[in-house]
Formats: C-alpha cells, structure tokens, sequence
C-alpha cells in the first residue's frame, strides 16, 4: 500500500519543520506550536510502525502522547500567560532577565 | 471509463458521492423550512398566528426569506481580518453536514459505516468551536468579540458531558459503530401485554437527558443562548455579519440542530427501528423521531428563560459533568454484574 | 489509489506546517497547524487507525488548538514584528541546520536503511480497532493509565495555580505602608 519509506520521510521532515520552526521564531507561542508538530511527527511514526509491525502498542504509545502533550500545553501556556502579565510581551528574546 | 467503473474503490466513492448530494439537497430544504416552524410554533406558543400572508398558510415564507437576505446590502467592517471573515461562516455549515454522512437514516441508507462513527460525531462537533471563534475574532467588535468567547468556552465546557453521557450507549451496544447502536435497540421487551421498546432512553435515562441538555448548549440554543442574545450582546458573535453570511450562519445553526436531534434519535431513541411498518420503510421512523425532537427543541425555546453565563458554566462543570461520570460509572457496574450472572 | 490519497494529504500536512512556522500572524499559524492536524488525521485513517485518528481530531485540533486561540486572543497578539541582525543570523542558521537534516534523513532513506515488513495487515488486527486498542490499553497498559491520570491531574492543578496570578501585593511592601498609615490615622 504505502511504502515505509514515505511515511518515514514524511515523519522527518515534519519533525525538521518544527526545529526550524523552535529556532527561527521570536514568539514564544509559535515556538510551543513548533513543538507540537515536532511530537506529531514522532506519533507519525509510531503508527506508522504499528501498522507495518502488525501490532498495536505504537497506537497505545500514540494515545499517551497525546494525553501528555494536552497537559503540557495547558502548562505552557499557563505559564506563557503569566510572563506576559509580568513582562508584556511573548517575544522570547525580550524575557532575559536572568541574562548574564 | 467503463473500466475505471469496474474497479470497486471507484464505485463505493460514486455512490457515496450521490448519497452525499441526496442528503445535502435533502437536508438543505429541511432547514429553509425549520425557519418557517421555528416562526409558526413561535407564533401559536405566544398566541399569535405567525408567518401566514406568503402562500397558504404562509408555507412559501422561507421562499421570501432567502430572496429578502439575497438582496440584502452586504458589507465588511473596516478593521476586519478579511479571509477569517469570510471563512467562519462556511466552517459553521461543514461540519454539522459532515455528521451527516454516518448517521443511519435507514436499514441500508447511510454513506458509509465507519466503525467510529460516534467519535465522528464528536471531532465534527469539536471542529465547529472554530466558526463562533473565528466570527467573534474576525469581526474587530467587541461585542461580538465577547460573544464568540463566551460561546466557544460554553461549547467546549458542555462538550466533555456530551461525549461522557454516550459512553453508557457504548457500553450497552458494544461498538462504536452508529450501525451496530442502532441494531442493538431492535426488538422490545414483553411485560405481560406492553411491549417497551428496546431503545436506549429507557435504560440509560439520565445520560438522555444529560445529553439533550448538552444539546442545546452544544447549538447554542434556549436557554443556553447568551452568546448571541439579542437583549445582551447585540448579536453576540454575528454582529457585523449581514446578507448570506448571516444566513450561513443561521443555516449552520439550524443544521447543527437537526444534526445533534439525529444523533440523539441514532443513540437514545432507536433509529430507524419502530414497530408495525417493515424494516425497509424504516427511514420514516427515523423522520417521525427527528421531527418530534425539533419540535422539543423549539418548544424548549420559546418556554425556558435564559442562563445566565456563569450559572450556564457552573452547571456545565459542577452538575452535569459528575452526574454524566456517575453515569458511566453505575453503567459499568451493571453491565460487569448481568454480564457474569 | 490510496498511495495518492497519502500524497495528496502529505502535501497538504507539509504545506500548512510551513505556513505555521512562516506567518506573520500567530492566528494564521494556529489555524494552519489546525489543517495539518486534520491532514495528518486523515493520513492515520489511511494507516487503519481510526481511533488515533479521530482522537487527534478530538483533542488536537478540537481542544489543544482552541486553547491555544483563546491564549492568543485573550493577549491581543497582533502580527509578529521581526528585526535586528542578530535576528538574521540565527534564522540563517536555523534554516540551514534544517537543510542539514533533511539531507541526512534524504541520504538514510536513499540506502535503505529503512526496510521493514511489507505484509498486509492482520485482518483479526484490523477489524475492530477500538476494541483492539481498549483490551490492550487495559490489559498490559493498565499501570501507565492510570499514571496518565494522575499526570492530567497534577496538569490541571498547576495551572490553576500559575494562571491565578498574584492577588495582591507582596506582604512585604505592604507592611510599611500600614505602619505609615496607622501613626497618621491615630494623629
């Protein structure tokens, strides 16, 4: 049906997207979007060795993912929120207080 | 071409494309004449007679309607994210129809069976937070800013009891296939000379009504309707919108309707399943249902007064989200204890 | 068929992905991630998980991304402002440690590194997905569950916490301020 070989290079080069994205952006919100993908990518290729494995624990892994992405985005953007309220801003360069 | 027809993939996606356009054209007219209900049932609950000068007794009126918002000026606010503006309207229509396509009207008329179908429902329901969302935002209006927040968090909230209250459906049929729920309400149970049918309201009762509930919030309808009360907000989140996005978004609303009442005659209330007519006319069972349950939500409209916001969310949130997970937890309970007898 | 249903939704996951990360607008990006959600929902589907596909519709592009627009809406973001030359070199180098990725995983491909079993699925496997993925979550999966229940819990208390903000001012600075008050008043 589908190759291994596509779904795999579709998965890396979302996951490369996503670097790209966490390293080129300013806004720290674009930056979390850039992480999901970069963890969707990685479900991506959980399936994708589910199906090709005949098995099912990729999908189970996949289900976790989820589940913890959803929590760790509820946190960051609890936590970007509250930088904004302190500092105006979502910039990631302008939050340097600790900065050397 | 004839041996492209041949090829069995190509036929499953022609005839799903004409069930597809059946059910659109079909689904579309019922809600030109749901406005004319709405209006009618309206007029007798308030004692008076309605819509009645456009054709005998005003059946043409949905006619005028369209004609009248056709010609309407429309224009686009000033500050207004234009591509947003005019998206949000057609993302309030697609996917209430998209639910359409798993929704077993009859015995063999369904586009196709996914054995999902529930969650179908559920991620097309989830999908349509976007349009309030985008029309509130998109507007550059804070009224219809306020409107479209409060709305989405409202659908969002009522959205986890929603899909709660139909985890006793699935464990009492055992499938999430639409198809397969609907086949497990078949038959009726004897009781001397009654006969109870098999349907899920009468032995899941509280999630019915947790889930008629989480209807009208779900389509922001009476008494949920603050989001767009026109004695609160103005519009709500279809303030600035005028002419045909308006009436997308009325359309979406009305379809949404008729999309959670078929779903509702789908899991609760038996499908096409009814006793005395053959299996194979049982789509008008399924019509009979549908119309009666638009006929509540009507009639729920115009008789309860509005909730306000934050005793609309602490309901949401404190009432029916623990009842629906008693729900699912007593479910459980009985269903491991019948099924080891 | 199906290999050009994958390559039509690929195209589409690619396209909006990169969109996300090159917009201007956050909104913009939000709702092109919300497209290459669905894009890769489809794409699950066509891997025969059909749970894991509407699940990612359910939470991902359903609840996840309407947090993140509430976010962005509620701090008023308008459209992102770039500049300096700083700026200009660390984007030319993440766009080339990008390039470099791609290549190598191009070049780990292109030898086939990669092969696997190409058998067809297991029809018991494939019928009754749902039910597959339920007696398996529940059965060896059931320890990780309920950690992961624990974990939403712990989720939802922390932001609860940070996102109240400070109600008041620090105990501190309000110390002085009473004892200057209090001589005044009894004066």
């Amino acid at each position: 049906m589908i190759p291994l070989s596509w779904l795999l290079l579709l998965s890396a080069l979302l996951f490369t997207i996503g670097v790209v994205g966490v390293l080129v952006r300013r806004n720290a919100l674009v930056i979390f979007m850039s992480i999901e993908l970069m963890l969707n990518a990685a479900n991506l290729a959980f399936v994708t060795f589910s199906r090709f494995l005949n098995t099912l624990d990729g999908q189970i892994f996949v289900f976790f993912v989820m589940t913890v992405a959803a929590a760790e985005v509820a946190i960051g953007l609890a936590i970007i929120v509250n930088v904004f309220r302190l500092k105006e801003t979502v910039y990631v360069d302008e939050i340097n207080l600790l900065k050397g | 071409m004839a041996a492209l027809f041949q090829d069995p993939l190509v036929q499953l996606a022609f005839w799903a494309l004409v069930k597809v356009i059946v059910i659109l054209v079909v689904m579309l007219g019922i809600v030109a004449y749901l406005t004319y209900f709405e209006r009618k049932i309206a007029g007798h609950i308030q004692v008076r007679p309605g819509p009645n000068l456009v054709g005998p007794w005003g059946l043409f009126q949905p006619f005028a309607d369209i004609l009248k918002l056709l010609l309407k000026e429309e224009f686009v606010p000033d500050g207004a994210n234009k591509i947003l503006f005019h998206v949000a309207p057609v993302l309030a229509v697609t996917p209430a129809l998209t639910s359409f396509a798993v929704v077993p009207i009859g015995p063999n008329f369904l586009v196709t069976d996914v054995n999902v179908g529930l969650l179908v429902f559920l991620a097309m329901s989830s999908l349509g937070v976007y349009a309030l969302t985008l029309a509130g935002w998109s507007s550059n209006n804070k009224y219809a800013l306020l409107g479209g927040l409060r709305s989405s968090a409202q659908m969002i909230s009522y959205e986890l009891a929603l899909g709660l209250s139909t985890i006793g459906v699935l464990m009492m049929a055992g499938s999430l296939s639409l198809v397969d729920i609907v086949h497990a309400q078949h038959g009726a149970f004897r009781l001397g000379p009654l006969a109870l049918p098999h349907w899920f309201v009468f032995t899941q009762p509280v999630a019915f009504v947790i889930f008629l509930i989480c209807a009208f919030a779900e389509t922001n309808r009476a008494p949920f309707d603050l989001p767009e009360g026109e004695s609160e907000l103005v519009g709500g989140f279809h303030t600035e919108y005028s002419s045909m996005k308006w009436a997308m978004f009325f359309l979406g609303e009305y379809m949404n309707m008729l999309t959670i009442s078929a779903i509702t005659v789908t899991l609760f209330l038996g499908g096409w399943n009814g006793p005395w007519l053959p299996e194979s006319l049982g789509f008008l069972w399924f019509f009979a249902k549908l119309f009666a349950l638009i006929f509540l939500f009507m009639w729920v409209r115009w008789t309860f007064p509005r909730l306000r916001y934050d005793q609309l969310m602490a309901f949401g949130w404190k009432v029916l989200l623990p009842i629906a997970l008693l729900n699912v937890l007593a479910t459980g309970t009985i269903v491991t204890w019948l099924g080891n007898r | 068929m199906i290999p050009l249903l994958f390559v039509a939704f690929a195209a589409v996951l690619l396209v909006s992905s990169l969109l996300v990360i090159l917009h201007r607008n956050p909104v913009t990006s939000a709702l092109f991630l919300v497209l290459a959600f669905c894009a890769l929902a489809a794409i699950y589907l066509l891997l025969h998980a059909e749970f894991i596909g509407l699940v990612q519709v359910v939470v991902y592009a359903g609840a996840i991304m309407v947090l993140f627009l509430f976010v962005i809406m509620y701090l008023n973001l308008g459209h992102d402002v770039e500049g300096g030359v700083t700026l200009l070199l660390r984007r030319g180098l993440g766009w080339l440690l990008g390039a470099a990725l791609v290549a190598e995983g191009v070049l780990l491909l292109r030898r086939g590194l990669a092969p696997g079993p190409t058998a067809p699925p297991d029809p018991a496997a494939v019928a009754g997905n749902t039910q597959q993925v339920g007696l398996l979550l529940y059965s060896r999966y059931l320890f990780p569950f309920e950690i992961t229940s624990v974990l939403l819990l712990v989720a939802m208390i922390g932001v609860i916490v940070i996102a109240r903000g400070r109600r008041e001012t620090p105990p501190a600075a309000a110390a002085p301020a009473d004892e200057a008050g209090s001589p005044g008043e009894d004066a």
